[in-house]
């Protein structure tokens, strides 16, 4: 009992105790802040990379794919299970995206996958990305008729008009555009037969015919199929050597060849890039955009024959997906399966039977991820197909994200650690200046061990009141991190996160209570181990000594 | 409660016997013998004085017949049973219960006020749950005594608001709380003046007379130890008797 009164009295007698707490309160602190942020980020970052990839991917090695994947996904119904909630097949290839931008061809690498418009919004998060509400709820590779968000759809808090560039996107911008180039086509003509009439001088005209398939897009050749005749056509051509074998109407329409193909009524095939691939964001976090959903662009990409051909086409942007992971987004294009395998020359001509290079698999909720996997790698020979789970394909970003925040634990613990030696030294004066104390508490029976239960106590009761003042100051840090952002933001007038590096516009938070728990646990542990060695001394003196000490 | 049901003291057997005791200190590069074989009794209610010189080995007695220390040979006995060879805990709850003691400086704890401080051999003494349960009498009994040593208006007083007196008062109270068997008051005026050192040899004499109490003074005073039914003169770590 005297245990418990003594460690009272001397909690509320000795503040100096208090301030070896202090650290302990701010290392429990920082440390419940830091996970939370950590666990935020993580979390945010898992579903993003997550977001666009279904739960498992089941891929062939070889990029002609395999055939029947209607056969593939009953064989991995078998092996699955009840695991296995959607399928859908996909054809990923890597290709080259070509657009204009000023009068210079912007030419991206990327990644274009074709995919079942129907299906695929079943097995991954892709819907969610788009930017076009209509398409969110179902995709179409159709263009809209305007309608696109200007607001990011992924933000909550912050309703800020960040892309008004979307404002007019679609039809409307079709139109437009197609409208100035006619308008540009007509003037060129008159110039140019101003220019024949005035001389061979060819020279000076280049700038500015090069300034006009500048503002052009690339649908030009099909715009002077109907404005002008083809031989006046023909010096633009061979102005942009890259633009010559680009004729829309051999890849992409061969069943329209001999129709005037009417860019302000007609689109080519529908394409969702992702949104890095177009635009950019400046530093007052407004998005610039390059093309614009409406906008032609030009892709390249292998064949399935052998050896592989490059073959290219015209594809109409009709929307932008944004998964916020800025590797998927500034990478991935989405284009309808069948055209992608059509062009590629993936369907067997005898069958008819289609092949697919991937198929993306979704799990019911709370399936086991990887025993679903293992499962499917058993059943499929390795040599021909690989499985892979969503984490597998970004592991390593994963496991780095896990060790940099061991790492960082271990650091902030280091900081409760070093408060614990706080609490060692400042025990071990208390314990010299206690001495008399001691040897009287002696003095009237008082065991060894209850007189080391007092500081063992004390210590503990220091650390509960350090840890716990220090969850409620991380509690407290942790749900207000957003107002206290903009408070120091204010403060300082520097931008502490800004949002065009971390693509969102709040801090994400998560509070783990076991993560907590620990925190604490280990604080309150240190505390007390900090005080064993003085409790030892204390328990060891002499009562006879003791009480002679002054 | 508080062991009162103890065995009524054997007529004539002595309460505390001290038989043959030595003890050396380790001091600087050789051994200081304090006792060099002291021989000693204290019969039940008596009041004995021990007197000696500075370095006497007089209060080296006291601790260990107080179990504060063990002799190096010899024997302390506490009502026909060996003590000085009891284990810690033995030693610890023997102390508790059968001996007060009484210092020069009073030795009170700084962060209890008096009446806590007179409860402490009865906190030191319970557990928790048992402290709860005996909460009540003890607490009484404390008030008591500490009324008893006119202290009534000063039970919440923290030692340091008290006077010399009056903090050797609540001392003696506390050495009592526990109804100990002997006790044992090392220069109990060592540090007060005359009028308040009287008090407290008053208060101990009625305590002997009253009471029965049986105790052991240790002084360097003449006129103090003489007090006492019997004195006991240490010199170079013998007895002397007087």
């Amino acid at each position: 009992m005297y245990t418990l009164l003594l460690c009272w009295r001397y909690l509320r007698t000795r503040w100096i105790a208090l301030a070896s707490v202090i650290s302990v309160t701010l290392g429990v602190a920082t440390m419940i802040v830091v996970n939370a942020v950590m666990a935020g980020f993580a979390h945010e970052m898992q579903s993003r990379i997550h977001g666009i990839l279904s739960d498992i991917v089941f891929e062939s090695h070889s990029l002609s794919g395999f055939q029947d994947p209607q056969w593939h996904m009953e064989e991995i119904l078998r092996a699955g299970g009840d695991d296995i909630e959607g399928m859908t097949p996909t054809v990923a290839v890597p290709a080259m995206l070509n657009f204009q931008v000023r009068g210079q061809w912007v030419t991206r690498q990327i990644m274009l996958i074709g995919i079942d418009e129907t299906t695929h919004a079943r097995v991954s998060d892709f819907g969610r990305y788009l930017q076009h509400p209509d398409n969110r709820r179902q995709l179409s590779f159709g263009l809209r008729d305007g309608g696109y968000d200007t607001i990011d759809s992924q933000t909550e808090d912050q309703q800020v008009a960040t892309r008004p560039a979307l404002e007019g996107a679609g039809w409307p911008h079709r139109r437009m555009r197609v409208e100035r180039e006619r308008a540009w086509r007509q003037r060129q003509a008159e110039l140019q037969g101003s220019e024949q009439a005035g001389g061979p001088s060819g020279g000076p005209v280049r700038p500015v015919d090069h300034q006009v398939d500048a503002v052009l897009a690339d649908t030009t050749p099909a715009v002077t199929t109907a404005a002008a005749p083809p031989e006046e056509f023909a010096p633009t051509s061979e102005a942009h050597p890259p633009n010559a074998p680009l004729d829309p109407f051999r890849a992409a329409k061969p069943e329209e060849q001999g129709r005037v193909f009417d860019p302000s009524r007609e689109q080519f095939t529908g394409i969702v890039p992702g949104i890095g691939l177009a635009s950019f964001r400046d530093s007052s976090g407004i998005d610039r955009f390059l093309v614009l959903p409406g906008d032609d662009v030009k892709i390249t990409f292998p064949t399935a024959g052998t050896p592989p051909k490059a073959v290219t086409d015209t594809y109409t942007i009709v929307d932008f997906y944004e998964s916020k992971m800025s590797e998927y987004d500034s990478n991935f294009v989405f284009v309808p399966i069948e055209q992608l395998e059509k062009a590629r020359g993936m369907i067997d001509p005898q069958t008819g039977l289609p092949s697919v290079n991937s198929i993306q698999i979704k799990l019911r909720p709370g399936a086991n991820l990887e025993a679903v996997r293992d499962r499917l790698r058993k059943a499929f020979p390795a040599d021909m197909y690989a499985v892979s789970s969503w984490k597998d394909k970004q592991g390593p970003l994963l496991s780095a994200v896990d060790m940099e925040m061991a790492v960082l634990n271990i650091l902030l613990f280091m900081i409760v650690a070093v408060a614990g030696f706080g609490i060692l030294a400042i025990f071990f004066m208390i314990v010299v200046e206690k001495t008399r104390d001691i040897g009287i508490l002696k003095s009237l029976g008082a065991s060894s061990s209850g007189v080391a239960g007092i500081f063992l106590g004390y210590g503990l009761f220091l650390g509960l009141v350090g840890a716990g003042a220090g969850l409620a100051l991380g509690l407290g840090i942790t749900w207000n991190i957003n107002r206290i952002r903009v408070l120091v933001e204010w403060c300082t007038g520097e931008r502490v996160f800004d949002p065009s590096i971390y693509y969102f516009f709040r801090i994400p938070t998560i509070v783990d209570a076991w993560t907590v728990a620990w925190i604490i646990a280990g604080a309150v542990g240190i505390a007390v181990a900090a005080s064993v060695l003085p409790a030892l001394r204390a328990a060891r003196l002499h009562p006879v000594e003791a009480l002679r000490h002054d | 409660m508080i062991d009162t049901n103890r065995e009524s003291d054997r007529s004539g057997a002595p309460l505390l016997q001290v038989r043959g005791v030595r003890k050396a200190y380790r001091s600087g590069g050789g051994m200081l013998e304090v006792l060099r074989g002291v021989d000693f009794e204290v019969a039940p209610a008596g009041f004995v004085s021990v007197i000696g010189q500075s370095g006497s080995g007089k209060s080296t007695l006291l601790h260990l017949m107080g179990l504060l220390d063990a002799p190096d040979s010899g024997e302390v006995h506490l009502a026909g049973n060996r003590i000085d060879n009891l284990s810690s805990a033995r030693r610890d709850r023997l102390r508790n219960t059968d001996i007060g003691m009484v210092f020069q400086a009073y030795h009170l704890l700084p962060e209890l006020s008096a009446l806590e401080n007179v409860l402490a051999p009865l906190l030191v003494r319970f557990s928790i749950a048992e402290w709860f349960r005996h909460k009540g009498e003890a607490r009484r009994r404390a008030e008591a005594l500490l009324d008893r040593f006119g202290l009534r208006g000063r039970l919440h007083h923290k030692p340091r608001q008290l006077s010399g007196g009056e903090m050797q008062r609540v001392a003696i109270a506390r050495a009592l709380v526990g109804q100990p068997r002997l006790l044992l008051a090392d220069e109990p005026t060592g540090n007060l003046d005359e009028a308040s050192g009287a008090g407290i040899l008053d208060t101990l004499c009625e305590l002997n007379h009253t009471d029965g109490l049986s105790i052991v003074l240790v002084t360097h005073d003449q006129s103090i130890a003489r007090r006492a039914d019997r004195i006991v003169r240490l010199v170079a770590g013998r007895v002397e008797n007087a």
